[in-house]
């Protein structure tokens, strides 16, 4: 199967439990595992070129080629080992859950995330291109945040989701940095290409940064000294999550990319020293401290601290045989760990608690779970017969070779590791029986522990027969770690070696360390030492409380200031260019001016200083402005623009009533807000700004456009490519369409938004105060006058019929779907005001937010028949249509796009100012269901239906 | 002509500019529309000014700019979707908050909540 189906799957999956949650538990648990199992085989089935032919198989798409950033994916040994265990463990872990999740947990999504995770991981193991990996490595983050933060309910599972993706976060950061770096080094982001750099890499002067950028990207994920304490806090996830995460996948993350870079960063000293100090730190620190956890999850979080520690620590040591140790540990890890904590998850399920100091002589009450966890936990000991004794003992053999203290070192690691693993067994499952457990325990059902069992039996298939069973599957992973062939015999008898004996003496303290456990407990509780989730908090709330001074000195919440700063500085920039520019004089040719013009620029000017001079009075503000809007529509005019004025005079009607209907219900006065100096400051940057903008109009005015235009192709393609003759329109449908979609949308999202404020406004304070709204100018006692009534009817037809010819005849002459619109919203918008909100909703057919989506809609669809027809997106044919009795109509297909145009205007709107009536009728205006309030051809008190200060609902 | 075009772009400029900074929403909506009457009138200008040379194909020879104008035509219907959207913000805030003041004491405090 294809690398990037494999990748896919996961995500694909995700999908479906989420939102088929009402199907059922068990219907989302098998799409989950469906989705996972499919990629496992797709995995499965390309294991014979992996192991058999021993290929490595490269798989490319192009995304982004010119930043280097392809899909490109590959398929060695050991992504193939890492794939297997993200799928292979969460095939188990899925079963699991499915059994452990409680009723009131919400199932589908756990499983979404759990999909998400999945194949984040699964796109970092398989990926070829290192920014490719980064953005499955950022996944992981995000996803795993979501999971270990499932339980939302729980301020512990909140606060651990949300340090874990601070720090992985962070060191996802800085891993982006050295990823760069490395890509730069070794001229390319593929990874192929990277490791066969290497010598390169380690040459260039670079490398440190690179490796130290690197590695604290693999050691936060890896949970590496300093950075361990993230992960102890992230068992506040359900235990499935802990198990997969801590086990087989996140936490391996780390360590499956600094076994990926192997060839290419290690072997020198500074790989040796960072990355092995680090490890024996983590492995020793880790150990020491789940000896004296309580908390069943917490004694296996360090545990799993110190595993992690122990493989970086062979990974760092740089040597062949370590880097094969290192990935037979991977493998056995992932098996007693995963076993491991799905046991804690059992006994946390049946017990009631993980307190192991509540808890004791579960043997017998529960005694599948015992072996089950015995078993793994002798393996998490290194006891012979075991798959954890192998690896421990290459471990300590690849210590003892290279030095004293290392030697010494991983032995006390051992000993610890030893003590705390029989302290799981010892405390959780020997001794007597109780009777004061939180509940009863027993064994749970099948579904439960069949996950763990079958970890066991692996566990014990390898510990007893390595070579035969892995010992293969071992060597071509470490050979693709370390880059050429390298083959180790797996064996449990060796002979009496150095590591035997450390073995040995680790298994005999451990005992003995076990045994002084209970008294040196509140010895080690009342040890001081540093507090990593107090340093941690305090320092986030430290960074949060700068980024909140650094806000609030900047968002002082004087809108005034924000704008003003903004003018001066887009005035400064534009200055400067001016200067630091060349000018050459214009040379066009100006156009005469005539009497028109004056007259037409004296009313411009003289209405746009009116309007600052007259703004406090918001009516005759207003007024003042409109007749601005019009001397533009008539330049518009003047100026061969006979669209643009069409449109400019309809949206200027519209604004105007929707400005004139909202200032019916807010001041009508401006009152004296600003000091004298503060409106001469004003009046300077107004100035100085509108002279700028001025003077670089008539530059533009007086120069020819340096570069030819594209409007002549526009023009010249108008008629046969898009079949119109108005360029304009035919620009709007046809050249230009994909912009124009996007403007409807944003149109139609505006009304929706405006529908959104007012039904909110009518919740809360602003509807208390329009109950007690007192109009606060004199109001007609005639709302609905006869003659107002009786013109708007019959204009509605007349402005209809002009409506559709403007509609129909826009692709050749001016007009089209905006305009027309405009016209017709106008049209039913003098029915609202001739006759009242009530009236002209009942006779609404059509809701306006169904108009809106529906012209979304006709306009998307007519794009998509374009491109089903294998055109592109939005191409459109044209014909001549014969109707009997009509001018033969030249239609276009972009008509159908033009129509969506339409729609959207008109449900735009109608919304908006229909949004507004509500706001008036809350406000206590009457509603009336008959056109007029005085009907003089009836008896007046049949047709008043007026019922005063009735409210909406 | 070119200077008339020039002056008026560079007047609905000012006086916008003037109104936006003051302290009433309802101004600043006012100042926001004076400023797109100017801005659509520039992006029209760009074309650059042609008399009686409307952009339909047929009998005329020389043809005005079609592109700014199909932009412009777009701005001019956004821009109602804007002044819409503003002066409904403008007039919820009002009711909501009993004033009309566009500044704000502190940051994320309402000068004041409730009734």
């Amino acid at each position: 199967m294809s690398l990037a189906l494999i990748a896919a799957l996961p995500f694909i999956g995700a999908l479906f439990p989420g939102l088929m949650i009402r199907a059922g538990r068990n219907v989302c648990a098998s799409i989950t595992l469906s989705a996972t199992a499919l990629a496992l085989i797709g995995l499965l089935m390309n294991a014979p070129a992996v192991f058999l032919r021993g290929e490595t198989i490269l798989e490319s798409y192009e995304w982004l080629p010119q930043i280097g950033l392809n899909v490109n994916f590959m398929l060695d040994g050991l992504g193939f080992l890492f794939a297997l265990m993200i799928l292979g463990i969460g095939l188990l872990i899925i079963i699991y859950a499915r059994f452990y999740l409680a009723g009131s947990d919400p199932m589908g999504n756990f499983y979404t995330y759990l999909l998400l995770f999945q194949g984040a991981m699964v796109g970092i193991v398989l990926s070829d291109n290192i920014l490719l990996l980064l953005i499955f490595w950022e996944l992981t983050s995000l996803s795993s945040f979501l999971l270990i933060g499932y339980w939302k309910h729980l301020p512990d599972g909140r606060q651990g989701a949300r340090m874990a993706l601070t720090v992985t976060g962070m060191g996802g950061l800085a891993m982006i940095g050295g990823m760069l770096i490395l890509g730069q080094i070794a001229g390319s982001y593929d990874i192929h290409v990277i490791l066969q750099n290497g010598d390169a890499i380690r040459e260039s002067e670079l490398y440190l940064p690179a490796l130290i950028l690197i590695l604290l990207g693999a050691f936060t994920k890896s949970a590496q000294f300093p950075f361990h304490f993230w992960l102890p806090h992230a068992m506040a996830a359900p235990t499935p999550v802990s198990a997969y995460l801590h086990s087989a996948t996140m936490v391996k993350a780390g360590l499956f990319l600094m076994a990926r870079m192997w060839p290419a960063l290690s072997g020198t000293p500074e790989w040796f020293w960072i990355v092995s100090v680090a490890g024996l730190i983590t492995m020793v620190l880790g150990a020491v401290i789940a000896l004296f956890k309580d908390d069943l999850k917490a004694l296996l979080a360090f545990s799993t601290v110190s595993h992690l520690g122990l493989i970086t620590l062979l990974l760092g040591l740089g040597t062949e045989y370590a880097a094969y140790a290192a990935v037979f540990h991977i493998i056995n890890h992932a098996t007693f760990k995963a076993a491991l904590f799905m046991t804690a998850g059992i006994v946390d399920h049946e017990a009631h608690t993980r307190n192991i100091r509540l808890l004791g002589g579960l043997r017998r009450l529960m005694p599948i779970t015992f072996t089950i966890g015995t078993i793994a936990a002798l393996s998490m000991a290194g006891i012979p017969l075991f798959n954890g004794f192998l690896s421990k003992e290459m471990m300590l053999q690849a210590a003892e070779e290279t030095g004293l203290w290392f030697a010494v070192i991983a032995t006390i690691g051992a000993i610890f590791s030893v003590a705390y693993s029989f302290r799981f067994i010892v405390h959780t499952f020997l001794g007597p029986v109780r009777d004061d457990y939180p509940h009863r325990p027993h064994d749970p059902g099948f579904g439960m522990w069949v996950s763990p069992a079958i970890l066991c039996v692996l566990v014990v298939v390898i510990g007893l027969f390595p070579a035969q069973t892995v010992g293969g599957f071992v060597d071509v992973v470490a050979s693709a770690v370390v880059g050429n062939y390298v083959h180790e015999h797996l064996a449990i008898w060796h002979g009496v070696t150095p590591a035997l004996i450390m073995s040995i003496i680790a298994v005999g303290v451990g005992i003995v360390v076990l045994a002084f456990q209970r008294g040196l407990a509140p010895v080690w509780d009342k040890a001081p030492r540093p507090e990593a989730k107090a340093m941690f908090d305090a320092l986030v709330s430290r960074a949060a409380k700068g980024a909140n001074e650094l806000t609030d000195a900047l968002h002082d919440g004087a809108i005034s200031r924000y704008l003003g700063i903004l003018t001066v500085v887009i005035l400064g920039y534009a200055v400067w260019a001016f200067v630091s520019g060349t000018h050459v004089p214009g040379t066009r040719e100006l156009l005469p001016i005539g009497p028109v013009e004056m007259v037409f620029f004296a009313v411009l000017i003289t209405c746009s200083l009116g309007v600052v001079l007259m703004h406090r009075m918001r009516f005759v503000a207003l007024i003042v402005i409109s007749i601005c809007g019009l001397v533009v529509a008539m330049s518009f005019v003047r100026f061969s623009a006979p669209d643009l004025a069409l449109t400019q005079l309809t949206v200027e009607v519209a604004t105007i009533i929707l400005l004139l209907l909202a200032l019916n219900y807010m001041p009508k006065e401006t009152p004296v807000g600003t000091t004298f100096p503060r409106r001469v400051r004003d009046v300077v940057i107004a100035l100085v700004t509108g002279g700028a903008v001025g003077g670089l109009a008539y530059a533009l005015l007086t120069r020819s456009p340096s570069l030819p235009t594209i409007s002549d192709y526009h023009v010249a393609n108008s008629y046969t490519g898009g079949g119109g003759n108005n360029v304009v329109n035919v620009i709007l449908v046809d050249f230009r369409g994909f912009d124009t979609m996007g403007e409807i949308i944003v149109l139609g999202i505006a009304a929706l938004v405006i529908f959104a404020i007012v039904e909110a406004a009518l919740q809360g304070p602003a509807s208390r105060r329009l109950r007690n709204w007192v109009p606060d100018m004199p109001q007609s006692r005639d709302r609905h006058p006869l003659m107002m009534v009786v013109v708007t009817r019959m204009t509605l037809p007349i402005a209809l019929i002009v409506g559709i010819y403007i509609f129909l005849r826009g692709h050749n002459e001016p007009g089209g779907g905006f305009i027309s619109g405009l016209v017709v919203a106008i049209a039913l918008l003098m029915q609202y005001m001739a006759s009242g909100f009530a009236f002209s909703t009942e006779r609404q057919r059509v809701a306006y937010h169904g108009m809106i989506s529906a012209g979304v809609l006709i306009a998307v669809l007519s794009g998509l028949a374009s491109v089903v027809l294998g055109w592109n997106f939005l191409t459109s044919t044209n014909e001549y249509l014969y109707i009997p009795g009509l001018e033969r109509i030249h239609l276009a297909s972009a008509v159908s796009f033009d129509l969506g145009v339409f729609l959207t205007v008109v449900g735009a709107v109608m919304l908006a100012l229909a949004s507004l009536s509500r706001i008036g009728l809350r406000a206590g205006e009457g509603v009336n269901l008959t056109p007029m309030d005085v009907d003089p051809s009836a008896d007046h008190s049949r047709t008043e239906m007026r019922a005063d200060r009735q409210k909406e609902n | 002509m070119e200077v008339l075009v020039a002056i008026s772009i560079g007047a609905m400029t000012a006086s916008g500019i003037y109104l936006m900074l003051r302290l009433r929403t309802f101004t600043v909506v006012l100042g926001l529309s004076m400023l797109t009457y100017a801005v659509n009138v520039f992006l029209f200008a760009s074309g650059r000014l042609v008399t009686g040379a409307p952009p339909i194909l047929g009998s005329l020879d020389t043809l005005s700019d079609p592109l700014p104008q199909a932009l412009v035509l777009t701005a001019i219907v956004i821009s109602f979707g804007m002044t819409a959207l503003v002066v409904m913000l403008a007039l919820s805030a009002y009711l909501n908050a009993g004033t009309d003041e566009i500044d704000i004491e502190k940051p994320g405090e309402q000068p004041e909540t409730g009734g």
